[in-house]
């Protein structure tokens, strides 16, 4: 049978996600409570997690979650980061064995900043230079995945359930000002962890539910700028043409939205001058970037979240507010079993990004 | 008198219980095949200058004739064809480089029909266009490499000028001259209707034509007939024409007996005397050549204007294709070995260049590991038959198709592939006034307007189907095509996997 | 008047200026592989100074310009109407394609000038070469005329090899001792009276340019090559 990114595998989900617009914390359990809602959105093979402003101690540096095979490609892959980062920490990462997650591999966590002298051979941005160093260990060293490289946050995710994965990761010993969660749905059994979401690029992670047809279309496009989509997934690509667009291309989440779930133009010919001609000019400039068939998906990034939905809002999504509070999920059960009492209950229309900024002074 | 070696292809065959001696078909038939014998009071053929045009068939109105293939044979011989006996009997005759129209007919591999379209089943809605949004509109030209923003954070619009067309098909170069007036106004009428645009090919611009302008893409080829600023800044886009792949790597050759009245005046040289295009352009003997004629046209336009670059589909044409990407040039155009012309020497027309599909296919590989891919659009032609050829164009990574072929055929073209005789029956390929009045360009324009209409139906079904709803979504996305009874070299040169994978 | 300094000037900031300026009079000064001036451009009077790059007047369409240097490939390429005048030499295929107006280059012209030149009623391109040409002067003509003067050189053609290759139209007058070896489908004599009433206009107006004397530059052998048919392939080909 063939592998996770051998083979491009369609899947269905379940997402959810917790925002505070004031930067206040969240313990992981909640997040776990909301997608466990949703347990028959997903079928138990793949579940996930992302938390945002959970390593607050080592904030300045990126915190690599990598998973290995066995102990010789790790040694391998080691030699690596010792050779271009500065590793300020390492170690396991804490795991609490269950019965209903097998086949794990090795997991561990480093906290690295790249270093001087790397960064000046190589002539480039510090985040340039991560993404790059990367790509290179997920498209090179056969047995070791990066699966987390952002500041200050984590991703977390296995092969099973996502309440499973959940407690599997102890998430209830980490404290978030944003989480996303995710339950996948796909449509074999790849046997394999990195496939599961979120999917992450630096601080960019991306949870998703649905199947997009423009798939390479999109990933063609965006592989003309260094990123290799190793999984074939919607994810991974979707990924990536987040960070090309808001990291690489200098775009806000809101302009980001209006590439990747553009508005028809019969849309745009109707909209006041100023912003037809933005509309158009987005559209147009990357149009291999738009992308078609149902999605939602919910991309945490280093100020905050945005959630979108696929133009024709295929795929379904609530969001609601109490005081600083967002929540949002695939289905309403999700958000009030966390939430009970909410201010404001709404779904936002097809390719209207809600986009939530933390507000860090207040923090 | 010598003996004449060649047997006639065609038989013309009447009915005469059905023929009422109207002798329509004698007036119909510019070759001569009908003619009444006056003392025998009958009507007659003479086969052997017949063309199968089927103008007759189709004007009899009695049905009264139908045009078979001669059943004389020669002694078989799987290796010397009839075709090729013939050849040799008429080259030993005269001495002459064989000559023919229209595109490559040989039994040669036409990969659009080994790739088949992909639709969604559950994983993935299908979308319903009848009902729901789906769009066709594309936009040629280069695409900025990065965002600017002003000092108030605004976006600039760094944007070079694009062409807009409501369906991905346009139709492609065919000059007047080539072609004929009443056919030429056919293209740019319907091209004016459909939001796309029509070609003038390298005759110039009739000065009737100049209010088309908005859908027009005037053609600067080798001989530079007709070029002069206004017609540079009469259309939206200026194309440089290297190639053609009808007849890569020659130059074209309007015979003088057709530069007669507007054509004359259309091509700015004197009635009667030959439209010769040299086979390259004399100012662009290499790449860097080529960008300074792409400059140089947009600086007399003050770059206001898309250039495009059209190429035939050669063997290295991955590689020319990226030299034209960094030329500045905002279109590559590139030309399949099948694609159709008014005249070209047959052995080259039928043994020189590759196939569209796997130039396309190449191409578009090409520019996107060099992540240049973005710097130009991709159009592509030489045998687009029908919407599916689109949708497996654009799918391979064309931004769009040039069709010519398919709208000759709309305008009442029989791929008779006579055109260089001068005496096409339905109008189009002739200057000859009588044959020209044949076409009326209202009708020739509505049946334009009719094909370009159904096909973009029948891509927004397929669309529909692929749950694709934009077709910039379908652009590259080899892995909606599949390919069935192909070797594995090429799947790969066509970057598709083989249907079942 | 308006005068651009082409030091550290891009070429499209040098064609902007001139297509916006509304000054007739423009001077183009220190020119160095600038390419394009006064493409398309009509109705100015355009003084060139230093070496102006590649297409220099292209597609001009009624301008004139005058070059105080060499200039470089392809001037006038399919010029449609105006003057160039080169205080210098040409490269290579100057005046290809070019439809309408006069060039006239006070030394040499390169390879393939007058290539593809093409004349239409009122329209009928001239090209005068006051040294000596390279080869396939006048490759594919089918208008105007060429002449070419060889003043100054010491060779018994002043011109390259093969001339007038598949010419079919217009005229080439060549100044010089003998005929260089030419294809068959090329009728040369020597000028008559005639021919020669036809070129001093363009002689004089060499002479005004570049100085020398008119009856002095006459007063010597002329030969005129012309084509034998405005069908040159008409019997190439057999249809299927």
């Amino acid at each position: 049978m063939l592998r996770e990114g051998e083979v491009r595998i369609p899947s269905g989900c379940a997402i959810s996600g917790i925002i505070s617009r004031r930067g206040r914390l969240t313990n992981g359990e909640k997040i776990i409570t909301s997608i466990a809602t949703m347990h028959d959105r997903s079928n138990g093979l793949g579940g996930g997690f992302a938390g945002y402003g959970i390593y607050p101690q080592y904030a300045d540096f990126y915190a690599l979650h990598i998973f290995y095979d066995d102990n010789e490609i790790r040694k391998e892959a080691e030699n690596f980061l010792y050779r271009n980062f500065f590793i300020v920490n390492m170690s396991m990462i804490p795991i609490r064995k269950t019965k209903r997650i097998s086949d794990e591999p090795l997991i561990l966590r480093y906290f690295v900043k790249p270093l001087d002298a790397r960064l000046h051979e190589t002539n480039l941005d510090e985040k340039e230079f991560v993404a790059r160093m990367v790509i290179k260990v997920n498209t090179t060293m056969k047995g070791a995945y990066i699966f987390s490289s952002g500041k200050n946050m984590g991703i977390f995710k296995a092969v099973g359930y996502p309440e499973d994965v959940g407690e599997y990761y102890r998430l209830e010993e980490y404290d978030a000002y944003c989480w996303t969660a995710h339950g996948r749905y796909p449509t074999n059994t790849p046997g394999w962890w990195g496939g599961a979401h979120p999917f992450g690029m630096l601080d960019y992670s991306v949870v998703h539910n649905g199947e997009i047809s423009s798939y390479d279309a999109n990933r063609r496009y965006i592989e003309m700028f260094g990123y290799q989509c190793t999984l074939m997934t919607d994810t991974e690509v979707i990924a990536y043409v987040i960070d090309y667009l808001c990291r690489r291309q200098g775009l806000s989440m809101e302009e980001t939205a209006q590439v990747i779930a553009a508005p028809f133009w019969s849309t745009i010919e109707k909209k006041p001058p100023e912003e037809r001609a933005l509309a158009e000019y987005l559209r147009n400039a990357f149009s291999g970037l738009l992308i078609t068939g149902p999605f939602s998906i919910m991309v945490g990034f280093e100020d905050g979240l945005m959630a979108l939905n696929d133009r024709l809002k295929l795929r379904s999504m609530v969001v609601g507010e109490k005081d600083d509070m967002t929540y949002i999920a695939s289905e309403e059960c999700a958000i009030r079993v966390i939430a009970s009492d909410l201010d404001r209950i709404w779904s936002p229309k097809g390719g209207e990004p809600v986009v939530i900024r933390v507000n860090r002074e207040d923090k | 008198m010598a003996i004449n070696y060649i047997y006639p292809v065609y038989e013309v065959v009447r009915d005469f219980g059905r023929c009422v001696n109207c002798k329509l078909c004698v007036g119909q038939c510019a070759n001569g095949v009908h003619f009444f014998d006056e003392k025998k009071g009958v009507l007659r053929v003479d086969d052997a200058k017949c063309v199968n045009c089927h103008r007759c068939v189709a004007t009899c109105p009695t049905r009264a004739l139908k045009i078979v293939k001669s059943d004389n044979t020669y002694k078989e011989n799987a290796n010397w064809t009839v075709d090729s006996i013939k050849e040799i009997y008429r080259q030993a005759e005269t001495g002459g480089v064989l000559l023919s129209s229209m595109g490559n007919p040989q039994p040669l591999p036409v990969y659009w029909d080994r790739i088949l379209i992909n639709a969604s089943q559950v994983t993935n809605p299908s979308i319903d266009p009848l009902r729901e949004p789906m769009e066709t509109t594309v936009f040629l030209g280069s695409k900025p490499d990065r965002i600017v923003r002003d000092a108030q954070g605004k976006i600039v619009d760094n944007m070079s000028p694009q062409l807009k067309l409501g369906t991905p098909i346009m139709f492609s170069a065919m000059s007047y001259g080539s072609i004929s007036y009443n056919a030429h106004a056919s293209l740019a009428k319907a091209a004016e209707k459909l939001g796309i645009y029509y070609n003038t090919g390298e005759g110039g611009l009739h000065e009737d034509f100049y209010r088309y302008g908005k859908n027009t893409i005037v053609q600067v080829a080798s001989g530079r007939f007709g070029v002069h600023p206004d017609y540079l800044n009469a259309g939206e886009c200026i194309e440089i024409k290297i190639g053609q792949g009808a007849k890569p790597g020659i130059g074209g050759h309007l015979p003088g007996a057709k530069i007669v009245g507007d054509i004359s005046k259309t091509r700015m040289i004197p009635a009667g005397s030959d439209a010769i295009s040299p086979a390259p352009h004399h100012d662009i003997y290499s790449i860097e050549d080529l960008r300074q004629l792409v400059f140089s046209l947009k600086e007399a336009t003050d770059y206001k204007k898309p250039v495009a670059v059209k190429v035939a589909a050669v063997h290295n044409v991955a590689a020319v294709a990226s030299g034209i990407a960094r030329s500045g040039a905002d279109i590559i155009v590139i030309d399949g070995f099948r694609g159709g012309t008014g005249a070209a020497p047959t052995r080259i027309r039928d043994n020189v260049g590759i196939p569209i599909e796997l130039a396309l296919a190449s191409v578009d590989k090409r520019l996107r590991d060099e992540g240049i891919r973005g710097n130009v659009s991709l159009v592509v032609g030489g045998s687009i038959r029908n919407s599916a050829d689109v949708i497996k164009a654009v799918a391979l990574g064309a931004d769009a198709c040039y069709i010519a072929t398919a709208a000759l055929m709309a305008m009442g073209c029989h791929l008779c592939r006579s055109c260089h005789t001068g005496r096409c029956n339905w109008g189009i390929a002739t200057q000859i006034p009588e044959l020209v009045a044949r076409l009326d360009p209202e009708e020739g324009c509505r049946r334009l307007v009719n094909l370009v209409t159904a096909w973009t139906h029948e891509i927004k079904e397929m669309m529909g189907g692929m749950g694709i709803n934009s077709i910039e979504a379908l652009k590259g996305n080899r892995l909606m095509l599949r390919g069935v009874g192909l070797n594995s070299k090429e799947l790969e040169i066509l970057g598709i996997k083989h249907a079942g994978e | 008047m308006l005068r651009i300094d082409c030091e550290g000037k891009h070429f499209s900031q040098i064609g902007q200026m001139i297509r916006q300026t509304a000054e007739k009079e423009i001077f183009v000064d220190n020119a160095q592989g600038h390419r394009y001036i006064a493409a398309g451009v009509g109705g100015k009077n355009i003084i060139v100074n230093g070496t102006p790059g590649n297409a220099l007047g292209a597609y001009l369409d009624g301008s004139s310009i005058t070059v105080n240097g060499n200039a470089q490939d392809a001037v006038g390429d399919t010029m449609n109407d105006g003057l160039i005048v080169i205080h210098g030499n040409s490269g290579d295929a100057a005046g290809y394609s070019m439809r309408g107006g006069k060039i006239f280059i006070k030394g040499d012209a390169g390879y393939r000038a007058g290539i593809h030149m093409k004349a239409y009623k009122d329209k009928f391109p001239v090209l005068v070469i006051g040294g000596k040409a390279g080869s396939f002067l006048g490759e594919y003509q089918a208008g105007g005329i060429i002449v070419v003067l060889g003043i100054g050189t010491d060779s018994k053609t002043n011109v390259g090899y093969f001339t007038g290759n598949g010419m079919h139209g217009g005229k080439i007058f060549l100044r010089s001792e003998q005929l260089p070896d030419l294809p068959q489908q090329i009728i040369a004599r020597k000028a008559t009276a005639e021919d020669m009433a036809e070129i001093e206009k363009y002689v004089g107006e060499y002479c005004r340019y570049f100085g020398g004397q008119v009856e002095e530059i006459l007063n010597r052998d002329f030969y005129v090559l012309t084509a034998d048919s405005a069908n040159p392939y008409k019997q190439l080909y057999t249809s299927v």
